[in-house]
């Protein structure tokens, strides 16, 4: 399978198809939507996307890790980390099942 | 913040569209980062971060309960890396002090 990759100028064009905007504004409106969703994660929150998926932050506690290379013990910064979990709809479409069944399981 | 906060909040940036439109919006994107995935392909969102699909290979489980043996199916699960810029961001003012270049 050769492997694509879509990027903002993809989900730009989807947009612009999708409704009477401008493929300005439509490319505007992507930054907004990533922005929306950053800024609610930036703040601590959760963001549930149903039948895609959540965005979650958990926050790490400070632990010792070690460089690989020279094997010296570095204290690890307590830190907060994104976590996403899909949703079952999402999942089953990946793995080519018939979602029309299973719309919300969340 | 769940879809329909995400829209509502679009929807003030946005006061000469119909609420249903930005709803449609929303969920253009959201489905075509899933068929994305759902072909196999990666989505890289520069400063967000980047979904991928892993493929876990077939195995021999165990029912936990029963002990059986059951054959598990290849499958794929979405991935999701967050971007540099956003991993940024959400350990800003957290820890100010720490501060240091990461190796």
């Amino acid at each position: 399978m050769n492997t694509k990759t879509l990027t903002r100028a993809d989900l730009t064009e989807a947009v612009f198809h999708a409704v009477g905007l401008s493929r300005n504004e439509s490319s505007q409106m992507v930054e907004h939507i990533l922005e929306e969703v950053c800024g609610a994660l930036s703040r601590g929150e959760t963001v549930k996307l149903s039948s895609f998926g959540t965005f979650q932050v958990r926050q790490k506690s400070q632990r010792v890790g070690r460089n690989p290379k020279t094997g010296d013990e570095v204290p690890i910064a307590p830190r907060r980390v994104l976590v996403f979990r899909p949703s079952h709809v999402l999942k089953a479409q990946i793995n080519g099942q018939d979602i029309s069944s299973l719309h919300e399981a969340e | 913040m769940i879809k329909s906060e995400l829209v509502a909040r679009l929807a003030e940036r946005y006061p000469h569209l119909y609420h249903r439109d930005v709803e449609r919006i929303v969920s253009t994107v959201l489905d075509e980062i899933s068929a994305a995935l759902a072909n196999g392909d990666r989505v890289e969102l520069r400063g967000f971060g980047a979904f991928s699909v892993k493929v876990r290979p077939a195995r021999q489980g165990r029912n936990p309960r029963t002990g059986e043996a059951v054959s598990v199916d290849e499958k794929r699960v979405p991935f999701f890396r967050t971007g540099k810029e956003l991993r940024e961001r959400l350990n800003d003012g957290v820890d100010g002090a720490d501060d240091e270049d990461n190796e």
